[in-house]
């Protein structure tokens, strides 16, 4: 009994994101898609303990799912009948419906799929409400577990889908793929969610362990799916590139005790060389398509001078202050300005790197700068190397003070014990 | 991600003749939709057993290559897919709609580990 549970759950996974498009191009409103393939799904639950799975599971869905589209396409008719515009256009659509719901069944339905994720990330919604969403609609992720892994309760999120979900439905979205101008627009807000949805999962600010590896397996899942969906536009084989290359050093990121291990000091055989692989051929894919000065594109191949280094000590760093530069000409933020000093600090010696700091810090302004314990985290390790302890220590206490990391901290804290000996000068630093 | 081995298994005496455009139009419809789905690794499919070359050790350490299978049967592992599953009971419903698509049994293997030789330029 137990067992067919998990396997409709496993199968509505596979299936919901196909599901919902699918609806969703009749009922032209993705939440009360996603409810109606919900219904079928609470059906499944219901009958096939009883009756047996399916031969043909996915089917199943999708006719049970249409059968309720069609009497909400019926109900919605009786309800507007005296808006005679609506009730006309209503007729039409029910014309449709047979038909399209039918196609629906046995077309590869790749179009819908890739419509559903540009409404769920529609620029009208908050960024917020864009990742719940997607989380929720192609995802398949429960409201519980989206709850989880952003540490809301599940009440907060709960709201915060059906607000999305109203908003997209009052403001009449259309349930299309936008073209042109708008095609790179919304492109570029889709591809935001994704590496949103990533970097939850990847920098581990909160919540719980397991929750955020799903995450950052997820937005890869829909990296991918996007690579396929979208093989012309270079920045999203460029972002998958991104993805796959920092996702492959995940194992190596925990020492034996849970804590963190920084890049230089990572155990490179750790790496899953087959990801690099994966990632390095996006970013080529990328790059052949003419999207090489991309941001996405800029960051991967970033990502991709540390992974081609067999040693920390063979990085070319040189490359990477490059590539920083041109990107920083593209988004002149405070935390690339931030990287980049790294990297010039590795090229150029540490007074250099301090340099290249202040002009980071400059960029950032005094707000910004407060409220990211990089900035002193940096300064103290380029302090450290030029050999000025004391300031090193205060710039690494300032840090400690501002991080909600534990893992950071303890990084930090291990960090400010080694320039307790006094004659350490060579505790490698950098990020 | 963990991944999966999903092998289809065909008889020795299968006839392609018998494939018909339907089946061959599910396995694409299918392959496309793992592909946007983006958990397919790989696939392919094999050359008849009868093709095959076995090698063994032999006590002094040579290896005798002979042909054909390594195990006489009747059946034998016709073609595979290599996905990446969030768990076994994911994969089974990935491998449910191969069996589907492909009208072949399958088979459903974990893979627990994946060499990770260094990156050759």
């Amino acid at each position: 009994m137990r067992d067919v549970t998990k396997t409709i759950e496993a199968v509505w996974r596979i299936e919901s994101t196909r599901l919902i498009a699918a609806i969703a191009r009749v009922t032209r409103d993705i939440g009360i898609a996603e409810e109606l393939s919900q219904d079928a799904f609470v059906t499944a639950l219901e009958l096939w303990p009883e009756e047996g799975i399916p031969e043909n599971p996915g089917a199943w869905l999708m006719k049970a799912a249409k059968r309720r589209a069609i009497d909400w396409l019926r109900r919605g008719r009786m309800l507007v009948q005296k808006h005679e515009e609506i009730a006309r256009e209503l007729e039409w659509q029910q014309q449709q419906l047979g038909d399209a719901l039918e196609q629906s069944l046995d077309q590869v339905i790749d179009d819908d799929v890739l419509r559903l994720m540009f409404t769920a990330c529609h620029p009208v919604l908050a960024v917020e409400g864009r990742i719940a969403l997607t989380l929720r609609l192609l995802g398949g992720l429960t409201t519980a577990e989206i709850a989880r892994a952003w540490l809301v309760p599940e009440k907060t999120m709960g709201q915060r889908i059906f607000r999305a979900k109203k908003k997209l439905s009052e403001a009449n979205i259309p349930f299309e793929t936008p073209s042109g101008d708008e095609l790179r627009r919304r492109v570029e807000s889709v591809l935001l969610v994704v590496y949103l949805i990533f970097n939850e999962g990847y920098a581990a600010t909160s919540g719980e362990e397991w929750m955020r590896a799903a995450l950052s397996d997820e937005a890869l899942r829909l990296g991918r799916m996007l690579a396929q969906l979208l093989p012309d536009q270079s920045e999203v084989h460029a972002l998958l590139a991104l993805m796959e290359l920092q996702a492959s050093r995940t194992a190596a990121r925990r020492g034996k005790e849970g804590e963190a291990v920084l890049l230089p000091h990572q155990d490179r055989s750790r790496w899953d060389y087959m990801q690099i692989r994966r990632g390095m051929s996006a970013l080529e894919q990328a790059q052949e398509l003419g999207g090489g000065e991309k941001p996405y594109a800029l960051q991967a191949a970033i990502a991709a001078c540390h992974m081609r280094a067999r040693t920390a000590e063979e990085t070319d760093w040189g490359r990477i202050v490059l590539l920083y530069d041109a990107l920083l000409q593209l988004t002149p933020s405070p935390i690339v300005a931030l990287n980049r000093a790294v990297a010039v600090g590795m090229v150029h010696g540490p007074a250099a790197g301090l340099d290249a700091l202040d002009a980071a810090a400059a960029l950032a302004g005094n707000s910004a700068r407060a409220g990211y314990h990089l900035f002193p985290s940096v300064r103290g390790d380029l302090l450290m190397k030029l050999g000025r302890l004391s300031e090193a220590r205060e710039e690494i206490q300032r840090a400690i003070a501002m991080t909600r990391n534990l893992r950071e901290r303890e990084l930090l804290e291990n960090r400010l014990k080694q320039l307790e000996i006094p004659d350490n000068k060579n505790f490698p630093g950098g990020l | 991600m963990p991944h999966y081995l999903i092998s289809g298994h065909l008889p020795d005496n299968f006839d392609p003749s018998t494939i018909t455009e339907a089946m061959v139009s599910d396995i694409h419809a299918l392959n496309a939709e793992m592909d946007a789905a983006g958990i397919r690794l790989f696939a392919g499919g094999l050359e008849p057993a009868g093709m095959a070359k076995t090698l063994r050790v032999q006590a002094d350490g040579e290896v005798i290559v002979t042909d054909g299978p390594y195990l006489e049967a009747r059946e034998h592992v016709g073609g595979l897919t290599v996905i990446e599953a969030a768990d076994m009971e994911e994969a089974l419903a990935w491998a449910r709609k191969a069996v589907a698509s492909s009208r072949m049994p399958a088979e459903v293997r974990g893979i627990f580990y994946v060499p990770r030789p260094g990156l050759e330029a």
